[in-house]
């Protein structure tokens, strides 16, 4: 029996990721390899705080929101109304750490706020109709990106960090950046947050079970509908968290944001499966870490890196690393 | 057998599934404390009439009573709220769940009372054994006792339960059916589908037989278990099934 037989199937989605670090580390000196692994994290916690709401909504709901984007654009707008457009600079770590959680807070609030309105004025209207689900949530999609043009502008609104997450801090003679291993610990968190809520919480239990079957959960007297809009709202409001780690990182800010992310976002739903939030998070460490190396060893070939891990995982796991019922 | 009040009464239920009209005018008393039993072959309307009951599919027109209220028209959130705990035909465990978080979805209310759980233990020592483990590695009569197990364990005053015996081996349908004597036994109000006659011999104290959409026949389940004839006549059966 060779070793690989000896591992539960189940078991080897969660072996890619390891795999993929060592793999790097050959090819490269450690130092290289520790700011590539540590940027390759940060992106991939990144897409997850963008993809982590898409996949809940579509588990739950069976609606694929392309209008996800605008709700990241929406937090990335937010955030340059809390921090303007470089008054605060000049904050200590301890009070530009608080000036962002401000920013997320209110990012969340609002992401939850439209989400809700939105959901009630559209999603509601087309619940077992994917076509129009699709044509309604590309509209929606669109006229908010319009209405956020019409509050804050059309031009790119530049967004400096706060002095105190610019910069790096030097690890085993690897330069890291500082923003980067915030944007890591945040992800962290946020995962963490998810899967002991969903798992560990009378009301996660309810959602995981209503994903799998929404009748039952109505034949043993829970609200479904009720469900839906919470996890929604949930969505939008962690997608809307994700476009706040993404302006400060892109430091610049456009209507165009979300929209520009959110292929990388439906790919990472799509490797992750459906509806999975462990599949949400190991496709999204392996997307941003992939990116990294292939863009360091082959840069000629990063372009295609995102579309070849797809069409990888896909030819191996047709429904993807982690598919609902597994994960 | 003096007629007791019915706890859920059909009158005149129709339903459509699309284009599609399926149920034709039901018409059944299920009366408190008593295990009633729908029989009938594939396609005869039974899932759909329970279906019906708990909202799942609409009536078209008829009534629908539970415990004197009229329920055609509540989602069916608040049709199980009345207390009516049902089993489908699909068993619906939620498999990605362990069998212990599928109990802690039990009750609406909050987590189900400790002498609930005990008696569901009692009656399926092996949800015990298993209480850790995931609902989707469970056998298919493991499965369905858990359904059972699981409805069993909320606060209900009538309990659906849908073709238990599906796909069973003999042995399980042995079990499950002494399990469901014992409910039989506590005064429990049962309307049960199902297709395997001994079992629904065994338990039922009334039946009503449906064909394409339409009661054709209700009355004792002693009565029909006597007359082999009748029983020929409404189900196909043969003395096989007796066996």
């Amino acid at each position: 029996m060779t070793p690989i037989a000896l591992i539960p199937r189940e078991s080897l989605p969660y072996l890619v990721l390891p795999l993929l670090v060592l793999v790097a580390l050959l090819g490269m000196s450690f130092s290289t390899w520790l700011t590539l692994t540590v940027a390759g994290l940060a992106m991939g916690c990144m897409l997850f705080l963008a993809a982590i709401g898409l996949t809940l909504i579509f588990g739950l709901m069976d609606v694929l929101n392309f209008a996800h984007g605008g709700f990241v654009t929406l937090g990335a707008f937010i955030v340059v109304a809390v921090l303007g457009t470089g008054s605060l600079a000049g904050l200590g770590i301890a009070a530009a750490l608080g000036v962002v959680a401000l920013a997320i807070a209110l990012a969340a609030g609002a992401g939850a706020g439209v989400g809700l309105v939105f959901e009630r004025l559209l999603i509601r209207r087309v619940a077992g109709a994917p076509l129009r689900q699709i044509l309604i949530t590309v509209g929606g999609g669109i006229i908010l990106q319009q209405l956020l043009i019409i509050v804050f502008g059309a031009e790119p609104l530049p967004l400096p960090r706060p002095l105190a997450l610019r910069g790096s801090v030097i690890i085993a003679g690897a330069p890291l950046e500082r923003y980067r291993l915030m944007v890591c610990a945040l992800g962290l968190v946020i995962y963490a947050a998810t899967h002991l809520a969903l798992n560990r919480t009378r009301l996660g239990l309810l959602i995981r079970a209503a994903v799998e079957n929404r009748e039952m959960v109505e034949a043993l007297g829970f609200r479904a509908s009720t469900l839906f809009r919470l996890v929604f709202a949930a969505g939008t409001a962690l997608a809307a968290v994700g476009g706040v780690i993404f302006a400060l990182y892109a430091g610049m800010v456009t209507a165009d944001l979300g929209g520009e992310i959110i292929i990388l976002v439906f790919i990472v739903v799509i490797i992750g499966g459906l509806g999975s939030v462990n599949g949400c998070f190991l496709a999204s460490l392996l997307l941003g870490l992939a990116n990294n190396y292939v863009g360091f060893l082959a840069p000629k070939l990063a372009l295609g890196t995102d579309i070849a891990l797809m069409l990888i995982v896909l030819l191996w796991r047709p429904r993807g690393l982690l598919p609902m019922d597994g994960a | 057998m003096a007629a007791p009040v019915p706890l859920l009464e059909l009158a005149g239920m129709h339903t459509h599934i699309g284009r599609y009209h399926i149920l034709h005018g039901v018409d059944l008393a299920v009366p408190e404390g008593y295990v009633s039993v729908l029989l009938g072959r594939n396609g005869a309307g039974k899932t759909t009439a329970l279906r019906t009951i708990m909202g799942l599919w609409r009536a078209s027109q008829g009534a629908i009573r539970f415990a004197g209220r009229e329920i055609a028209a509540l989602p069916t959130p608040a049709i199980a709220r009345l207390g009516i705990a049902y089993v489908p035909e699909s068993m619906g465990v939620f498999t990605a769940l362990t069998v212990a978080e599928n109990f802690r979805l039990a009750d609406w209310r909050g987590d189900p009372a400790p002498a609930r759980l005990e008696a569901v233990m009692a009656a399926f020592p092996v949800l015990a054994e298993k209480w850790r483990a995931r609902a989707g590695t469970l056998s298919g009569g493991q499965k369905q006792m858990l359904a059972i197990g699981r409805a069993m364990a909320a606060e209900h005053r009538l309990l659906i339960i849908d073709e238990p015996s599906k796909g069973l081996a003999p042995v399980m349908v042995a079990q499950l059916t002494e399990a469901l004597a014992r409910l039989k036994e506590g005064r429990t109000t049962i309307l049960l589908v199902e297709q395997n006659f001994a079992m629904a011999r065994a338990l039922g104290d009334h039946v009503a037989v449906m064909e394409d959409g339409r009661i054709v026949h209700r009355g004792e389940m002693a009565t029909l278990a006597a007359d082999i004839a009748l029983q020929t006549r409404l189900l196909g059966l043969s003395l096989a099934s007796h066996q």
